[in-house]
C-alpha cells in the first residue's frame, strides 16, 4: 500500500455571480494517491458537511472523461498537469505528500461563475445553435451508404469531433478565445460531403454568435491545444479562418421571392 | 390496473407499418397548438425533442446537466447495431429481431423488439446525414465489427466514442430548433413531480437547480427520457448525476413499473479501490476479443505477482466452462463466473475482488504494436487510473452495474399507465427483456426518440382538443407545487449529522450484495429488513448545508438517495417474486447442476408491473403475459 498524502487546497469560493469570491484554505488528509482529484474532493466535502460547513460546488458528472463537465484550473493549469487528461480522469499519485494545490474556476468573462468552481457555459450551446449542425430533418436521409466518404476525411472529422465542449481552451487562453471549440466543429463538419451545403453560412453564423459571446479572439499563444484534454489540433482554427475568408468574400444575401405557387 | 400492450393485429413483419397507417394524424397547422415536454436529453430525449420540433410542435427539453450535451448516453463505447447486412453475412431485420429477443432470454415483448430491429436501419442513416463520423473502410463505406450475442457483423462505431458521436448528432439536431425558437431548453433542471389531472399527464413541476427556484409547466403530453436506475448500486458505470428520481414520482403518480430487478452487470469493469471509489469505469466488452481471463488455480497462489503463476496453476475459467464462445460468453454469463471464482476465494488483486484479463498471448501473436492499435486508448485510460502498464501485467477486472433494463411500464406506443405520459430509451423497460445486448441500448434510444415516438405521440394527441390544456394556475399544478416544496424542505430540515452520500453507499452495499448478480430468498430477504432501515435512519440523521435557494449539490444528491432507498426495496420484492433465474436476474435456488440459469417458462414468461398504492402500503404486482410467436422459447446456451 503506498502513503497517503496530506495537502493543503487553496479553493475559490464565490456565492454567485454578484459576490465577490475569495481563496479559502483546507486539509486534505490522509489521500489515497489512488484516489482520482474529484474524489479526493469528495472526501473534503464530505468532511466540511459533518461539519455544517457549505462543501465546495464543482461540476461533474461521468468521470469518465468524456462528457465535459468537470472543469477547473489546478494550479494554474486547466484540468491539471496531466497533459490529456480531464479533471476526473487525473489520480492523486500525480501529487507529492505535503503539496499545496490551487483550485479555480475556469476564468472567462463569456463564462460566469455560478458558485464556486461551477461556471456557466451556455454560451457554447448558443454557438451551436446557431449553426453546429447539418440540417437534416428525421427521416429524409438516403441509404447510409449511397454516399462514400473517403476514410481519410472521416478519420479527420472524427479527430476534431472528439471535443468534449468542457471549456478548458478557453480558460487556457489569455484572451479568453473559444476558436478552438469553434473551429473543431467547423471540421468536424466540414471534413465531411454532408457538411458542404451549409458549409460558408455555418462558419459566418458561428463566428458571429461566438463574438456576440464576448469570447476574445485568437492570437496564436497555443495555451488551448496544450490544455485539451482531447488533442484538438490549433489547425482547426486555420482552417476555420480559411473558411470564415472565403464565406465572407462570397457571401450574397438570400434572394426573396421563391416558394410562389 | 389494466396493462394492454395494444399490440397491432398481423403478422410480425406488418404490424409497426400497418400501425403507422392506424395512427390518427395531427394537421400540420394544428401541431403548433400541441405543446409537448421532454424530460432528458440523452439519445431517446434529445432525438425526441428535435424531432417532436421539426414536426411542428411547441416542445420544452429539460436536463439536470448543464447542457443537453452531457447525457450519459455520451460515455458510451463500443458501437450502435443495425441490421443493414452490408457486410453480406446474412444478417436480416429478422436476425437482429430474433437475437435480441434471445439475447434477452425470452422476456422481452416480441412487436417492439421487431419495430426495434426495423427501424434500426433508419437510425444509421439519419446519423451519417447528421454528419456522425462512424468507422469506414478504404473504399469509403461504412465499417462494421462483432460484439457478444451475434454471429454477424452490425455493430456501426466511431473509435471507442460511439455514444458521444451519436449524442453530438442528436444534440446538434436539437440545438438547430432551440434556434430556431422551436425548442425551449431548461438545462439545470430537475424533474421532481408529473402533474396529473383526472389520471392523465398534464405537465411537470421542476426545480432550477442554479436559483432553487420551483416552477409548472404544463403541456398536452409528456416524454420522460431519463435513463436507469443503475446508481441504487452506489458504485456503477453510471454517470454521478444519473438518478431514478422522474421515473418514481411518476410511479407514484400511478405509472407502473416494470421488472425492476432486471439490471445488468457488466463484467469488464476496472476493481473497487477503496472506500473512496465515487464510481466504477468500464472497459469495453471489445477487449475480449483479444484478452484471455483467467484466475489461480489454489488459493495459496493469489497473493503472488501475475507473472510468478506458471501456465498450469491458471484457471482460464470461461475457456474451461464455455467452450465455444469461451471469453466471449455474454454479460450475464461471464458476470456470474467472476463471481464464483471470487466466492472461492480465488480472486486477484489487493482486495481479491478482481480477476485477470490477459493480453500476454495476444501481444506474443500479433505484437504490442497491433495491441496498441486496436486498444491503445482503453490501455491508456486503465493505466491513468490503476497506475499499472497493462501491456507487462495483464488487467484486473471485476463485475459493475451498468445497465437497467427494467424501468417504466409503457404499452406498443411507448405509453405509461398514465396516459399522456411516455417513457423512452433506458428508462422504459420494454425491448431488451433480463439482458441486454451489447450495442443495443444507443439503437433502442435513438429509435425510440427519431422513429417510434414522433409516430405514435401524434395518434394520443389527435384525441386531444387543441387548446385545452390545464391553466397554470390549476388546483393541480398548485399542489404538485406545493408537494416538491414540501419535500425539499423536509429534505433540509432534519438537521442530522450524515452526508446523503454515506446512506447512498449504505444502501449501494446491501444491494450489491443481495440484490446483485446472485440473488436469494434469505438475501432478499434480509434486503428488505434493511432497507426500510437505512431509510429511518436517513430521514432522522440526514445533514444538508446551506440552503434550498441556490446551487445546492447536497440537497439534489439527497433527493435523489431518498428515491433509491424506495426503488432499492421495490427491486428486491420483485427479485423475491421472480421464482426463476433469467438473464441479469440470477436466483440462486434455480440454476442447473452446471450453475447456469434455470428459467420457469410456465409460470414466469411475462412481465411483473408494479402498481403504487400509497406511502406505507404493499405494491401490487400486475403481469402481461407474453407470447412468443416467432423465437420459439428454447434455452440459451453458449456451452
Amino acid at each position: 500500500m503506498s502513503k497517503h498524502l496530506n495537502l493543503t487546497l487553496h479553493v475559490w469560493r464565490q456565492k454567485n455571480a454578484k459576490c465577490d469570491g475569495k481563496f479559502v484554505e483546507y486539509p486534505a488528509e490522509n489521500i489515497s494517491p489512488d484516489m482520482s482529484f474529484l474524489e479526493m474532493l469528495d472526501v473534503v466535502n464530505e468532511g466540511l458537511i459533518r461539519k455544517g460547513e457549505e462543501p465546495i460546488t464543482f461540476d461533474h458528472d461521468c468521470r469518465e472523461g468524456i462528457c465535459g463537465t468537470c472543469s477547473m484550473v489546478i494550479n494554474g493549469r486547466p484540468h491539471g498537469p496531466r497533459e490529456r487528461t480531464t479533471t476526473c480522469q487525473l489520480h492523486m499519485r500525480s501529487f507529492k505528500d505535503g503539496d499545496s494545490i490551487t483550485l479555480e474556476p475556469w476564468r472567462a468573462e463569456a463564462f460566469p461563475v455560478i458558485k464556486d468552481l461551477m461556471v456557466d457555459r451556455g454560451a457554447f450551446d448558443r454557438i451551436i445553435a446557431a449553426g453546429g449542425f447539418i440540417s437534416v430533418p428525421t427521416g429524409s436521409p438516403q441509404d447510409a451508404n449511397a454516399l462514400p466518404i473517403p476514410k481519410q476525411s472521416a478519420d479527420l472529422s472524427m479527430d476534431a469531433a472528439a471535443c468534449i465542449g468542457c471549456g478548458a481552451c478557453v480558460a487556457a487562453c489569455p484572451n479568453a478565445s473559444a476558436m478552438l471549440f469553434v473551429s473543431a466543429k467547423i471540421s468536424h463538419l466540414g471534413h465531411l460531403p454532408q457538411g458542404q451545403p451549409e458549409r460558408h453560412i455555418r462558419v459566418r453564423d458561428m463566428i458571429a454568435q461566438m463574438d456576440a459571446e464576448e469570447f476574445g479572439t485568437c492570437t496564436n499563444h497555443g495555451e488551448c491545444e496544450a490544455a485539451c484534454p482531447k488533442g484538438i489540433k490549433m489547425e482547426n482554427i486555420a482552417r476555420m479562418n480559411r473558411d470564415f475568408i472565403k464565406a465572407s468574400l462570397t457571401y450574397r444575401p438570400a434572394t426573396s421571392g421563391g416558394g410562389v405557387g | 390496473m389494466e396493462l394492454n400492450a395494444r399490440i397491432p393485429d398481423g403478422p410480425i413483419d406488418k404490424k409497426w407499418e400497418k400501425h403507422k397507417f392506424d395512427l390518427k394524424l395531427v394537421n400540420p397547422a394544428n401541431k403548433r397548438k400541441y405543446k409537448v415536454l421532454v424530460v432528458g436529453s440523452g439519445l431517446a430525449g434529445g432525438a425526441a425533442a428535435a424531432s417532436l420540433a421539426e414536426l411542428g410542435y411547441e416542445v420544452e427539453c429539460f436536463c439536470y446537466q448543464d447542457s443537453p450535451r452531457r447525457a450519459h448516453s455520451i460515455a458510451a463505447q463500443g458501437g450502435i447495431n443495425a441490421a443493414k447486412n452490408y457486410q453480406n453475412d446474412g444478417d436480416s431485420v429478422y436476425r437482429l429481431f430474433y437475437d435480441t429477443v434471445k439475447g434477452g432470454d425470452f422476456r422481452a415483448r416480441e412487436a417492439n423488439v421487431h419495430r426495434l430491429a426495423e427501424v434500426s436501419n433508419n437510425i444509421i442513416d439519419q446519423c451519417v446525414a447528421q454528419g456522425v463520423p462512424f468507422a469506414r473502410e478504404y473504399g469509403g463505406l461504412l465499417d462494421n465489427r462483432s460484439f457478444g450475442g451475434a454471429q454477424v457483423s452490425r455493430t456501426f462505431y466511431a473509435r471507442g466514442q460511439t455514444g458521444q458521436q451519436l449524442l453530438i448528432g442528436a444534440y446538434q439536431a436539437l440545438e438547430r430548433q432551440i434556434g430556431l425558437g422551436k425548442v425551449k431548453m431548461f438545462p439545470r433542471h430537475e424533474m421532481l413531480e408529473v402533474i396529473v389531472v383526472d389520471g392523465v399527464a398534464k405537465g411537470i413541476v421542476v426545480r432550477d437547480m442554479v436559483t432553487g427556484e420551483v416552477t409548472s409547466h404544463v403541456a398536452d403530453a409528456v416524454c420522460l427520457a431519463t435513463g436507469g436506475y443503475g446508481n441504487v448500486f452506489y458504485l456503477s458505470t453510471n454517470a454521478k448525476g444519473c438518478n431514478g428520481t422522474a421515473v418514481w414520482r411518476a410511479y407514484k403518480k400511478g405509472a407502473a413499473f416494470a421488472n425492476p430487478c432486471f439490471t445488468q452487470i457488466h463484467p469488464t469493469c476496472i476493481p473497487v479501490t477503496g472506500d473512496h471509489q465515487s464510481k466504477l469505469t468500464l472497459m469495453s466488452e471489445s477487449l475480449r476479443n483479444d484478452g484471455r481471463i483467467w484466475v489461480p488455480k489454489r488459493k495459496e497462489d493469489c497473493g503472488k505477482p501475475a507473472s510468478q503463476i506458471p501456465e498450469e496453476d491458471r484457471d482460464y475459467y470461461l475457456e474451461r466452462k464455455y467452450p465455444s464462445y469461451g471469453n466471449l460468453a455474454p454479460r450475464d454469463v461471464s458476470s456470474r463466473a467472476a463471481k464464483q471464482v471470487c466466492d472461492e476465494g480465488r480472486g486477484v488483486g489487493p482486495t481479491r475482488l478482481g480477476v485477470y484479463l490477459d493480453f500476454s498471448d495476444a501481444i506474443n501473436r500479433l505484437g504490442a504494436n497491433k495491441i496498441e492499435e486496436k486498444y491503445g486508448n482503453l490501455f491508456e485510460m486503465y493505466e491513468r487510473i490503476t497506475d499499472e502498464n497493462p501491456y507487462k501485467t495483464p488487467m484486473r477486472i471485476f463485475p459493475a452495474s451498468h445497465y437497467t433494463m427494467g424501468g417504466l411500464w409503457v404499452d406498443y406506443d411507448l405509453m405509461s399507465t398514465i396516459p399522456g405520459l411516455f417513457v423512452l430509451g433506458e428508462a422504459n423497460f420494454s425491448d431488451h427483456g433480463a439482458n441486454r445486448l451489447g450495442a443495443s441500448a444507443l439503437m433502442q434510444g435513438l429509435a425510440d426518440g427519431y422513429f417510434v415516438i414522433p409516430y405514435t405521440i401524434g395518434g394520443y394527441l389527435a384525441g386531444i382538443k387543441p387548446g385545452t390544456r390545464i391553466k397554470a394556475d390549476d388546483p393541480a399544478v398548485k399542489a404538485a407545487e406545493q408537494a416538491v416544496t414540501d419535500r425539499t424542505d423536509k429534505l433540509m430540515s432534519i438537521g442530522g449529522k450524515e452526508t446523503p452520500t454515506h446512506f447512498h453507499r449504505e444502501l449501494g452495499k446491501v444491494m450489491w450484495e443481495m440484490c446483485g448478480m446472485g440473488r436469494n430468498e434469505a438475501g432478499l430477504k434480509k434486503a428488505l429488513e434493511l432497507i426500510p432501515q437505512i431509510r429511518e435512519e436517513f430521514w432522522k440523521n440526514l445533514r444538508i448545508p446551506g440552503t434550498g435557494n441556490d446551487v445546492n449539490q447536497s440537497l439534489e444528491a439527497a433527493g435523489r438517495v431518498a428515491d433509491f432507498l424506495e426503488i432499492g426495496e421495490l427491486m428486491c420484492l420483485d427479485a423475491l417474486e421472480r421464482r426463476e433465474s433469467c438473464g441479469g436476474h440470477f436466483r440462486e435456488e434455480w440454476q442447473t447442476e452446471e450453475g447456469e440459469a434455470l428459467r420457469d417458462d410456465e409460470n414466469f414468461a411475462h412481465v411483473a408491473a408494479w402498481e403504487y398504492k400509497g406511502e406505507g402500503q404493499a405494491p401490487v404486482r400486475h403481469t402481461e403475459q407474453l407470447a412468443f410467436e416467432n423465437v420459439h422459447l428454447a434455452t440459451r446456451s453458449y456451452k
